[in-house]
């Protein structure tokens, strides 16, 4: 079975389904990425692991264990962790403090992952005191990654992480998230830049209209023909 | 109160069944208390419809949070002052000239400065626009304050105002609306197209400068020593005239009624008729421009704002267009009060009754349903009485086991704001389980 | 000397009592503004909230009065004000267990909720006055004075009086230790931060496992706090009257708005940019005008608008900063 295993998804926000059997699963220490048209249900998907969409059938199990029923939040304590695409910082509130906010379940000590995510980003630490929304766009993404990573999560989950920001600081972001990933920690990850973000991962799913079309490695992914036509832009 | 809200076959009875049940409360106390106090509620009742009417436009058709009711319904009663009120001799010779001149260089100073602040920047632009104001400022002290002392010398301990024009009053009741109106169009010009409940708080601002102005303006409107004998509106006769009338007295008579009792009976029921007539007028006009193409579009607005910007309609100046509409109204509510006090008096405009209370009669009737506001109007004006009323007996009878002494005192003391109490908790019990109120819009 | 006579009479009739009556604004505005950021709607019973509270912290104060207990110098309302928060937090805690938490669940327009702060103003409003009636009420003892009229003229030898209330300097002192209270608790606690947080961005906030129904808590006890202390200052230092409360709304939501609404520093600046704009606007200067210019006796009182229109001022003022800054003077927030 494998760390993350969401299997038949299927489910929406009103009557319409917009999820028709997706399934995704991520192994540990694995980065998954969903890739595919705008409307194909990538970001629904992700939210529907994260369990902020009702499903109507399905399920979801993380480490072997059913949280199908669990709320977001419970979700967070069972070793999740969910960096939304937009709104997903502090605005007025130092870079440090977003990352206390972070581990705000925890009640351990927390400045070594601190030090953690400031060893991964090196930048946030020269702006821990500044305001989370005076900060570039691809810092403010390190901020939302870091704040995700403080409760120590097993699977992060990242929604368009590199959304409007620049080619340079995307490959720099998904330089990171290979790092993150190295460190035993799985990575599901929803991108528009479908391919740069299959270059870097290890499974990669194409979704249309709310189904799995093609499911691979990211490499066979890239080479095959057909996903480069339909879905690449040749 | 019906806790339920689903339209059923109960909903095209419910407003009939609703509006029987008030005519028989009015009966009941016709009965007990007289008709007299009956017909007195009622057109107290009638006049917070037509407020109610008004508020409702602005909450209930876009809404729009108004919390300066009072404040327009003030401006509003101005208007019997200025237009039906015999002049003051010799007052607009002596400071009409100077008053005229001084809101003149009010208002070229206003315009300097918005001229001042589109064709400068930088630092020039905040001390030009200063410096005009200034200067227009105490320009215009220097020509208003003489004119006043001018204004108020004449008379003062009948007049001491520039008195009206002595015109009809039923003309003064739409230049009610229209004062008004200009008033909410400036500040629905500032505040309306922010956060919604910007436009709550400069209301609420408003209302207190107007009430104030009212209070402190001698030379307008005699402020705190109140204007008195305001004329009755055509066709409202006076009691005293139908008492020395012979006819009338001869008719009361031959009816088996007291010729006093008869004229107060019949001057409370010409302005019940006039009043009928206003609302019946205002529910038409509003029901046809609800049914047409500009209403369908304002309750779009009000039910998904985002969508009707997105779909390329001005919010904001529609939501102009319904606050001066609905604030018209409530200036024609406030001239028309005036008109059957027959006396202004500033100091008892008071935001909890005039503003606050409104709206209760708006949610209570049933937001965006003009029947329901007429229904609240009138309803809650009774509940209101006669808590006033009630409340001194109920706690009469909760203090009866205390002796005698300041505990008693105090409990008897405090009946009069139990009102305040049963609107608060009127107000919020609709809110959380009826929302739609007694009479909900189709 | 005439300068100095002139600054004196400056310092007595203005700047002194302008910054007492900041302060208390500058309170009151950090209640609106918090219960602004943290549940998202203007709310209208704050002024009777106020009223409520101090209420409440007269009755105690009588209380101890009648027990013989007070303070000294300093005002038994001191003594009584603890009790008085406590009641008033604990009405507001009921109020949102009635009332608010359902508009939050079903995730009500902030319009309605305005609404319904009316209907719980008019609950409040009736309640202040079963407790404590209409009347004005003055219930400030002990010292009246820190520096009296006589004192200063033996101090200085100036023919121009000053003197300093002790209920200006409490007000002074009192709303400096809490507005550094609340910074402290806003900046350095978890509990604040988390406050802070939700109200940046309530979704994260929860994704990051802070519990909603602990920061409405809290919000509601310092709301209430603030509240109190704020309608209590007043009280000492003017004198205590329901209605007044009501109308103390109008400055102290300009005072939020024109700081910007949401920002806590943006409405301690707002009450004081009001407040002294209203005293300053209201205050007859013929005396310090004759102290300056020698030999000019003016006819007048030279007062630019007469104290019946000083809501004028804290309205013009807010109408100003909503054309030209709706955000505010320090950038507040835009739900």
């Amino acid at each position: 079975m494998s760390y993350l295993n969401a299997a038949n998804m299927t489910g929406g926000y009103g009557k319409a389904d917009i999820l028709h059997g997706c399934t995704l699963t991520v192994e540990k220490g694995e980065i998954a990425v969903i890739v595919g048209p705008n409307g194909a249900g990538k970001s629904t998907a992700m939210k529907a692991v994260f369990g902020m969409l009702p499903l109507r059938e399905g399920s979801v199990t993380l480490d072997g264990q059913d949280i199908t029923a669990l709320s977001p939040q419970d979700r967070v304590k069972m070793g999740m962790g969910f960096v939304p695409q937009v709104n997903n910082v502090f605005p007025t509130m130092s870079v440090e403090e977003n990352l206390e906010m972070g581990a705000f379940i925890r009640n351990d000590d927390y400045r070594a992952t601190m030090a953690q995510v400031f060893d991964l980003f090196p930048i946030l630490k020269d702006k821990r005191r500044q305001n989370a929304g005076e900060l570039s766009g691809g810092q403010r993404q390190q901020v939302a990654v870091g704040r995700a990573l403080m409760t120590q999560p097993k699977l992060l989950m990242l929604d368009e992480p590199t959304a409007g920001v620049s080619p340079i600081v995307m490959d720099e972001l998904f330089d990171r998230i290979i790092e993150v990933a190295r460190s035993g920690i799985s990575i599901l990850m929803v991108e528009q830049n479908a391919r740069q973000a299959l270059e870097i991962a290890d499974k990669g799913y194409v979704l249309a209209q709310g189904e799995n079309r093609y499911t691979d490695t990211g490499e066979a992914l890239l080479a095959n023909p057909e996903v480069r036509r339909t879905f690449l832009g040749g | 109160m019906s806790g339920t809200h689903q339209p059923g076959q109960s909903s095209t009875l419910r407003g009939p069944i609703c509006f029987a049940i008030l005519a028989a409360l009015l009966v009941i106390e016709g009965l007990t208390s007289g008709w007299n106090s009956t017909l007195g509620i009622l057109n107290m009742g009638l006049l917070s419809a037509i407020m109610a009417l008004g508020v409702n436009m602005q909450w209930g058709y876009a809404g729009l949070f108004n919390a300066g009711a009072m404040g327009f319904l003030a401006l509003g009663g101005l208007a019997p002052v200025l237009i039906s009120t015999a002049p003051t001799p010799g007052a607009f010779r002596a400071g009409g000239p100077g008053l005229i001149t001084a809101f003149a260089v009010a208002v070229i100073a206003v315009l300097l400065a918005v001229q001042a602040y589109r064709r400068t920047s930088g630092k020039l632009r905040g001390l030009l626009v200063a410096l005009i104001l200034i200067v227009g400022f105490f320009a215009f002290r220097w020509v208003f304050d003489p004119a006043v002392t001018a204004v108020e010398a004449i008379n003062p301990s009948a007049a001491g105002n520039l008195g009206g024009l002595g015109w009809p009053t039923l003309i003064s009741w739409p230049v009610g609306a229209l004062l008004a109106a200009g008033a909410a169009w400036l500040v629905g010009k500032t505040a309306l197209g922010l956060r919604s409940d910007y436009l709550a708080i400069a209301t609420l601002g408003i209302a207190e400068i107007i009430v104030a102005v009212l209070k402190n303006e001698q030379w307008l409107d005699r402020g705190v020593l109140n204007v008195n004998g305001i004329p009755r509106p055509w066709p409202v006769p006076y009691e005293i005239d139908l008492q020395n009338s012979a006819s009338f007295v001869a008719k009361a008579q031959s009816w088996g009624m007291d010729p006093t009792l008869a004229s107060t009976l019949t001057v409370k029921l010409a302005f019940l008729a006039l009043f009928v007539v206003v609302i019946l007028l205002l529910i038409w006009g509003t029901e046809l421009a609800l049914k047409s193409p500009w209403g369908r579009m304002m309750r779009a607005i009000r039910d998904n704002e985002v969508s009707a910007a997105a779909m390329g309609k001005n919010v904001t100046r529609r939501h102009l267009q319904i606050f001066v509409l609905g604030s018209a109204v409530i200036g024609l509510a406030g001239a028309m009060m005036i008109s059957l006090d027959g006396q202004m008096t500033p100091a008892s405009y008071n935001p909890l009754r005039y503003t606050f209370l409104i709206l209760v009669m708006v949610i209570v009737g049933g937001s965006g349903s003009n029947w329901g506001s007429v229904l609240g109007g009138i309803l809650v004006w009774y509940l209101w009485v006669k808590a006033g009323d009630w409340g001194p007996d109920i706690m009469g009878w909760a203090a009866s086991p205390f002796a005698d002494g300041p505990l008693k005192d105090h409990l008897l003391n405090s009946a009069a704001h139990m009102r305040m109490l049963v609107m608060g908790i009127i107000l919020l019990v609709v809110l959380r389980f009826s929302p739609r109120g007694l009479m909900p819009e189709k | 000397m005439d300068v100095i006579n002139a600054l004196v009479a400056l310092t007595n009739y203005v700047l002194i009592p302008a910054t007492a009556y900041g302060a208390q604004l500058a309170l009151g505005a950090l209640g609106v503004t918090l219960v602004y950021s943290i549940l998202r709607f203007s709310n209208f019973a704050h002024g009777d909230t106020m009223a409520f509270g101090t209420g409440i912290v007269i009755l105690f104060t009588w209380l101890f009065q009648s027990w013989g207990i007070s303070l000294g110098p300093l005002p038994t309302a001191l003594l009584a004000l603890p009790f008085g928060i406590i009641v008033t937090a604990a009405l507001l805690l009921g109020t949102d267990r009635v009332v608010y938490k359902f508009y939050r669940k079903v995730r009500a327009a902030p319009v309605i909720l305005v609404m319904v702060s009316v209907g719980v103003m008019f609950v409040m409003n009736a309640l202040t006055r079963f407790l404590i009636g209409v009347d004005q009420i003055t219930f400030d003892d002990g010292e009246r004075f820190v520096i009296s009229a006589r004192q200063w003229r033996d101090m200085t030898g100036l023919s121009e009086p000053l003197t300093l209330r002790s209920t200006q300097v409490i007000t002074i002192v009192t709303a400096l230790l809490v507005m550094v209270a609340l910074f402290w608790f806003l900046n350095r606690t978890r509990t604040g931060k988390s406050m802070r947080a939700f109200s940046d961005n309530e979704d994260l906030a929860l994704l990051s496992g802070i519990n909603p129904d602990r920061v409405v808590t809290v919000t509601w006890i310092i709301t209430g706090a603030l509240a109190t202390i704020a309608g209590t200052l007043y009280g000492l230092d003017k004198s205590f009257k329901a209605f007044t409360y009501f109308q103390l709304l109008l400055p102290i939501f300009a005072a939020a708005i024109v700081g910007g609404i949401g920002s806590p520093v943006g409405a301690i600046l707002g009450g004081f940019v009001i407040s002294f704009s209203e005293v300053g606007l209201t205050y007859a200067w013929k005396k310090v005008a004759t102290y300056l210019i020698p030999h000019w006796e003016p006819d007048g009182l030279v007062q630019l608008l007469s104290t019946d229109y000083k809501f004028a001022v804290s309205f013009t003022i807010l109408i100003l900063v909503l054309i030209f800054k709706p955000t505010g003077l320090l950038k507040g927030k835009i739900v």
